[in-house]
């Protein structure tokens, strides 16, 4: 909404420099946006009175000006203007005023100058140097009434405030709403435009009839008969002020429903008296498959659901939200009926969406508009038009309504006031505030007022309306500030939440960067990443409206969004190691539901290894620099986890494994199929895995258990064995593990080829033999050892290759 | 029978001499062994005087005694030597260029809204506020009709809705959350005051993206309800929480605003940090940054979640973290956060 202050000094008066004007009326809940100022730059500028004129000394059309500038100051410039006489007010500018040089037209600063040998500390300015227009002629010479030291903006300028409102201030899209938020914020009064005129037409009783069919979609329908109009333009001041808050001028008609919808809020339409069939105004429902030509020129079917505005035959405008082309006012119009009413917010919403047409009236009517304004709008505009075009008002008004609106009052307690804003305000200055907003408000004594709320504020309901108009004109920042007293509620433990953030935090400490991607994505990318059984038993969720085709479905894996990062950093990288994570929810299709939400990790990396000086080797990262941070994690999160090879679409088979944890997969790790990994565009291997963190939590421990540490000394021991190929190496592990005497067990060594037969392998482990009651002998590793060998033997094949005591600590 | 002070002083004499020549610390230890060892020379004739009678044993062994000192002290001194010569010629030797890297380890690490998110999570923590969170996509009651915005309220316009192909019962319609806002309703239907939460989450809009808006952005929703609390609380909350994330110093403002689910509504803007007050881009010209917006609970949903509305009051707050973000890290366009350059992320 465009507010231009010079309309708005017409209703109230404004007392603030505009700067402070705009804050106090961002602070109080009505935000300019902007302030636009027609008159360019005129900081410094201000009125100055010419009060004595003398020769200059050096040149014959010279002369030395004496400008009051402010009560008992005066400054004497050179000025060369033929135009300047005692007793003009003048645009006066001190040295350092930005300016437009008259001459050149170059931007420039005034700077203080001898011109012929006299001192020279400022300027009377012209129009020009204003950058008003391009007359270099003579000076500026303002009003007489110009007030001495006022900045010249506020003189001539024209300054609007571009307000950035609320959904729920239909009464801001005014100008009189506006002004009189600055009469509550400065205590000024406001002067209500006048609505007074008088009739000497014929009685619009009998000559029009308004008939409304539906009347919960048209609470009140107000109309009004002007006759012998004469179109042309309307008046340049109106033209200039529409202009100013945004809006093209038409003809004076149309121009005068504009400027009382911007002046007071309510759309108005003007219909063609004469083109209305009937002389009949029928407000109704559309019927199926009506048609209608709107003023913008497109010809629209309406439906049932649509407020109609029709004469004694057809539709003339849809209610509320456009006129139609047939009943325009146009050059031969000679009379006009005016059409001031109020439409249910709802109905005109659903119109303008299903039409897909906003206008200035459609904005206003679904924002709820008080049903007191018609019949005042009405009389505003008759009036203007009577003043404006000479015409004749027929006496009297049609006023359709289901009967005269109830005024809304709220009780307001002292209580209630003071425990939602933590302050007692005094009774009067509660009142105060409320009368300063146009609110009737009586003190009922010893604790409570009675509010009767000003017609035009739809937004007021209930006491705590009330007590943010207090609050906001007061202004926030008056009111005390405290802190939260009372009781902390209990803890309540989120598992769920602690755990991904640990996950992140390990994830990150090992060497992985976290991103984050959007949670939408294509059906392309999840067809990539995704095997089509999974996809086809948990179709993801579309989303009805899509931004782009890019986006139109909720991901059920973080895989997609994590590859085409990916990808986008191995060509950041030359080659170098990338590894990205993701943490994140997918969203799991639930019948009916709303979906199941799954906590997920991603991650995945490619390039080649990096040698001492971080430079990248020969050697591609794969598989097992996937499965290191996966182990990372996992041991940080104290969770033992087992791994089996499985084969699975996208991955490559024979590198892939699935990560269980009590036989239920927790995750997968894995190497993309280069198949995939082209899709992406990426010719390197690619390594992912991912943790779904659900199945994970049962398994991850809350709190750490200790183990008292052994006092007994623990026994080292190098063991080989020989198994076929296929056996895991993990399964030898386990079996190892399994000994209670077998206090950690680790693998260091895999070897194929002589003397090793074919088809076997050497897994060579290093064991520490430890109890916790006593100091085991040689006699009770070698026994314990034997049984192992034994096992490893019977469960996996096993031959010993070679067993070395190493050292006893 | 010869006399014992010639051999004595010769011990003395062939050990000195001897020590002159270790070179480094075996020879040094076999000198140490020759002469004061277990079967050390002058051990020996340590050993030896008890044989000798009181006089001679009296003034030999005074003499022994100081050669034992002093052969004690020389061998200290020569340890000491030894061991300096051997420190100078490995620092010599195997001198390291200092300015050379350590092998890089991999550097990882959080992204920019994880961290901005984790901090003002721990502010409001660090207040009394637990962190508990809720779905990313919704049922249109919780995101919109709980929080009085009901189909066809021109409110709605200001949240650009993303709407899920749900078919359902037909009544009930899915979205994407477009605020963490209906987390207030999710906690008021199974909590009693006293509530202090927040709720951080992803949210989503039909919204074009440009510098300053994404089309998903990460929030944070506050919630606070008890007997007593004000909006006098909530202005001390908020501005608490301006000033630990944003530093000491900064002012701060509070405006009226609207939202529907609360009454009164406000909004909390900073004095700008980069022009101070002055106006600059950053701020639109005004010295001021929005930076969240709040309010009192409305009474008809403090009514609808089953609390006494004349005892119950309570605040909500609902912040971007990407715009906390944007203004920490001077970060020049919002569309950054999620395009996950990885010159981009490498910085934080
Ligand atoms: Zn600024």
């Amino acid at each position: 909404m465009l507010i231009p202050l010079r309309w708005l000094a017409d209703y109230v008066d404004i007392t603030l420099p505009t700067e402070e004007l705009a804050r106090r009326l961002t602070t109080a809940g009505v935000e300019v946006g902007k302030i636009i100022s027609s008159a360019g730059e005129w900081d410094g500028v201000t009125v100055a009175e010419v009060v004595d004129i003398k020769p200059h000394p050096n040149a014959d059309r010279l002369v030395l000006v004496t400008a009051l500038l402010a009560t008992g100051e005066t400054q004497t410039v050179v000025c060369g203007a033929p135009n300047v006489a005692l007793g003009q007010k003048v645009a006066f500018a001190p040295e350092g005023t930005r300016l437009i040089d008259g001459h050149s037209g170059e931007a420039t600063v005034l700077k203080r100058a001898k011109i012929r040998g006299v001192e020279s500390a400022g300027m009377v300015l012209s129009e020009k140097e204003l950058g008003i227009s391009d007359s270099h002629e003579g000076i500026l010479v303002l009003p007489e009434d110009a007030p001495v030291g006022e900045p010249l903006a506020s003189v001539i300028g024209e300054t609007i405030f571009d307000l950035d409102l609320t959904p729920n201030r239909p009464d801001l899209l005014s100008v009189l709403g506006v002004a009189r938020e600055v009469g509550a914020l400065t205590g000024r009064k406001v002067r209500d435009p006048s609505i007074v005129y008088e009739a000497t037409g014929e009685p619009i009783k009998g000559r029009a009839r308004v008939e409304v069919v539906d009347r919960d979609l048209c609470p009140r329908y107000v109309a009004a008969l002007v006759e012998d109009v004469k179109i042309a333009e309307s008046p340049a001041w109106m033209q200039q002020r529409l202009v100013a808050a945004g809006m093209r001028p038409i003809n004076n008609v149309v121009d005068i429903t504009n400027y009382v919808m911007l002046e007071m809020g309510q759309p108005l339409h003007a219909f063609d008296y004469n083109r209305l069939k009937g002389q009949r105004i029928v407000v109704r429902r559309a019927r199926p498959g009506e048609r209608l030509r709107l003023l913008d020129g497109t010809d629209r079917e309406l439906s049932p659901e649509m407020l109609l505005i029709a004469d004694a035959d057809d539709a003339v405008a849809v209610a509320g939200v456009m006129g139609g082309a047939e009943s325009e006012v146009t050059e031969e119009t000679r009379a006009v009926l005016l059409e001031s009413a109020n439409f249910s917010a709802t109905s005109i919403r659903r119109t303008r969406q299903a039409l897909k047409v906003e206008t200035d009236a459609s904005r206003r009517f679904e924002k709820r508009l008080s049903v007191h304004l018609p019949p005042i709008a009405a009389q505003r505009a008759v009036k203007l038009m009577i003043e404006i075009c000479g015409e004749r008002a027929a006496q009297g008004l049609i006023d359709v309504t289901a009967g005269k609106p109830k005024d809304v009052r709220i009780t307001l307690t002292q209580e209630r006031l003071a425990r939602v804003l933590g302050v007692e305000l005094s009774s009067g200055e509660v009142r105060r505030v409320l009368e300063g907003l146009g609110f009737g408000c009586r003190w009922v004594p010893p604790d409570r007022f009675i509010v009767r709320v000003p017609y035009w504020r739809t937004d007021v309901a209930i006491a705590d309306d009330v007590v943010e108009e207090v609050a906001r004109v007061l202004g926030y920042d008056e009111l005390p500030t405290t802190h939260l007293r009372g009781e902390i509620p209990p803890v309540q433990r989120q598992p769920m939440r602690e755990l991904r953030e640990r996950v992140r935090q390990a994830l990150a400490a090992s060497g992985l960067r976290e991103v984050i991607t959007y949670s939408l994505t294509d059906l392309p990318t999840l067809q990539k990443v995704l095997p089509p059984e999974e996809l086809a038993t948990t179709p993801p969720l579309r989303v009805a409206n899509p931004m782009s085709r890019e986006f139109e479905y909720a991901r059920t894996t973080l895989r997609g969004s994590i590859l085409q990062t990916l990808t986008k950093h191995i060509r950041a990288s030359g080659g170098r190691l990338v590894a990205t994570f993701e943490a994140g929810r997918v969203y799991l299709r639930n019948g009916n539901d709303l979906p199941h939400e799954v906590e997920t990790v991603c991650a995945a990396l490619s390039g080649r290894k990096p040698d001492r000086w971080g430079q990248p080797t020969g050697e591609p990262a794969g598989f097992f620099e996937a499965k290191a941070h996966l182990e990372h994690v996992l041991a940080d999160l104290r969770v033992a986890a087992e791994y089996r090879e499985v084969v699975e679409h996208p991955f490559l088979s024979g590198r892939t494994a699935e990560v269980t944890i009590a036989g239920r997969r927790v995750g997968l790790v894995g190497e993309l199929h280069p198949r995939v990994a082209a899709s992406f565009e990426v010719k390197q291997d690619i390594a992912i895995f991912e943790l779904d963190l659900e199945a994970l939590l049962p398994h991850v421990p809350v709190t750490i258990h200790y183990e008292p540490v052994s006092p007994y000394p623990s026994v080292k021991e190098d063991l080989a064995i020989i198994v076929d190929e296929e056996v895991p190496a993990g399964r030898a592990m386990s079996v190892i593990e399994s000994s209670n005497l077998v206090r950690s067990v680790s693998i260091f060594d895999v070897y194929t080829g002589l003397p090793v037969p074919k088809g076997r392998k050497s897994l060579a482990f290093s064991i520490s033999f430890q109890s916790g009651d006593r100091t085991l002998t040689d006699e009770d590793v070698a026994e314990e050892r034997k049984r192992i060998v034994e096992r490893l033997g019977r469960e996996l094949g096993a031959t010993l290759r070679a067993l070395n005591k190493l050292r006893r600590p | 029978m010869t006399s014992v002070s010639d051999p004595i002083s010769e011990i003395e004499e062939s050990a000195m001499r001897e020590l002159g020549r270790v070179s480094d610390s075996s020879q040094l230890e076999a000198w140490r062994h020759g002469y004061l060892g277990r079967k050390g020379k002058l051990t020996r004739v340590l050993r030896g005087l008890a044989d000798l009678p009181l006089e001679e044993r009296r003034s030999l062994g005074a003499e022994a005694n100081r050669i034992k000192l002093r052969l004690q002290a020389a061998y200290q001194e020569q340890r000491a030597r030894l061991e300096q010569d051997r420190v100078a010629k490995v620092t010599e030797g195997e001198r390291l260029d200092v300015t050379l890297p350590g092998p890089p380890l991999p550097r990882g690490s959080l992204h920019p809204i994880t961290q901005t998110l984790r901090d003002v999570l721990e502010a409001f923590e660090n207040m009394g506020f637990q962190v508990v969170e809720g779905p990313e996509i919704e049922w249109d009651y919780y995101n919109f009709e709980a929080l009085r915005i009901p189909a066809d309220h021109p409110a709605r316009d200001m949240w650009d809705t993303l709407w899920i192909d749900h078919e359902g019962d037909g009544r009930r319609s899915m979205l994407l959350r477009t605020h963490t806002s209906p987390n207030q309703i999710r906690i008021m239907e199974h909590t009693q005051p006293p509530i202090r939460v927040v709720v951080p989450g992803k949210c989503y809009r039909f919204e074009a993206t440009d510098p300053t808006h994404e089309w998903m952005m990460t929030q944070v929703e506050g919630l606070a309800i008890d007997d007593g609390i004000s909006m006098a609380d909530l202005k001390g909350t908020l501005t608490e929480f301006a000033r630990r994330i944003f530093g000491e110093e900064r002012s701060v403002a509070f405006r009226c605003d609207y939202f529907p689910f609360v009454e009164p509504g406000m909004e909390l803007r900073i004095d700008c940090f980069i022009c101070r007050g002055e106006g600059c881009r950053t701020c639109g010209r005004t010295g001021w940054i929005e930076i969240l917006g709040a309010g009192m609970v409305h009474p008809e949903i403090i009514a609808n979640a089953g609390y006494d509305p004349d005892r119950y009051t309570g605040f909500a707050f609902g912040l971007g973290i990407e715009r906390i973000a944007l203004l920490r890290h001077g970060v020049d366009d919002i569309r950054h956060f999620y395009a996950n350059d990885l010159r981009f992320l490498q910085q934080f």
